[in-house]
């Protein structure tokens, strides 16, 4: 978990620079719109992109409150369900996010 | 592997004074992280509105009147948000700054000089905020 926590620190640096320049700096994200996001999300490249932020940016996200409130003292019954409640809203954000990628890219509609 | 470690309350304001740089760049690192979870959840339910949208007809989608389009238009062209996005890439921006920081700690490398390093990050943050407000400010109210 301490690799794992590092590897996608590594990762969500890399695109997430992507993500603010080509949505700030390229894009403004003033100009976005759904037909905008449409064009993006169908190239299966960004598509792929955008999903592995999103799965790694949850897991790093989740795991570090985990590690967080580990570091701060909690152990025994509130330890465990701090890590139920974490895991399943992590998976939640992600069933959550994947939806929506797959409304953009027009695979549902 | 996480473990405990007792750092007495934060929350004691008289305390801050004898901080070590160390012990802030811990705070704001877990403060920083906070946000950004936070953020991230916020994110996906304001994207969340593609939904609906990709029902709209196709020329309320190329027209850009679909409802995530205008919510998008409208949360941009409120400065409270524009100024919430500055304070989003600031944290970000300390988060990462940081957390290379600590990664180079964790293998060894600078610790003599963390405290250095900690200054480092707090200056590099505050230069790419700068030089960002301008990028980040287009296009409010028209200009």
């Amino acid at each position: 978990m301490w690799l794992l926590q590092r590897v996608t620190a590594a990762f969500l640096v890399l695109v997430l620079a992507f993500h603010f320049f080509l949505l700030h700096f390229y894009h403004h994200a003033f100009e976005i719109t759904f037909a905008g996001t449409q064009t993006r999300m169908q190239d299966i490249g960004y598509f792929a992109t955008m999903w592995l932020f999103l799965v790694t940016a949850t897991f790093h996200g989740v795991n570090g409150v985990y590690n967080a409130l580990v570091n701060q003292g909690i152990s025994g019954t509130p330890k465990t369900a701090v890590k139920a409640i974490l895991g399943l809203a992590g998976l939640l954000l992600v069933a959550q996010g994947t939806r929506v990628a797959l409304y953009m890219n027009g695979f549902l509609a | 592997m996480s473990q405990s470690y007792n750092r007495g309350l934060v929350e004691d304001f008289s305390r801050w004074k004898e901080f070590s740089a160390g012990m802030w760049a811990w705070i704001f690192h877990k403060f920083t992280g906070w946000v950004l979870i936070g953020y991230l959840f916020t994110h996906i339910a304001v994207l969340s509105t593609a939904i609906e949208a990709s029902s709209a007809s196709s020329s309320a989608i190329s027209e850009g009147t679909d409802v995530y389009s205008t919510t998008l238009t409208l949360l941009e062209s409120t400065f409270v948000v524009r100024l919430l996005e500055v304070g989003l890439l600031a944290v970000a921006v300390f988060h990462i700054l940081n957390g290379i920081r600590l990664l180079l700690v964790d293998l060894g490398i600078g610790l003599e000089s963390q405290d250095k390093t900690f200054y480092a990050s707090l200056v590099l943050t505050g230069a790419i905020i700068v030089a960002s407000v301008p990028t980040f400010m287009a296009g409010l109210g028209g200009a």
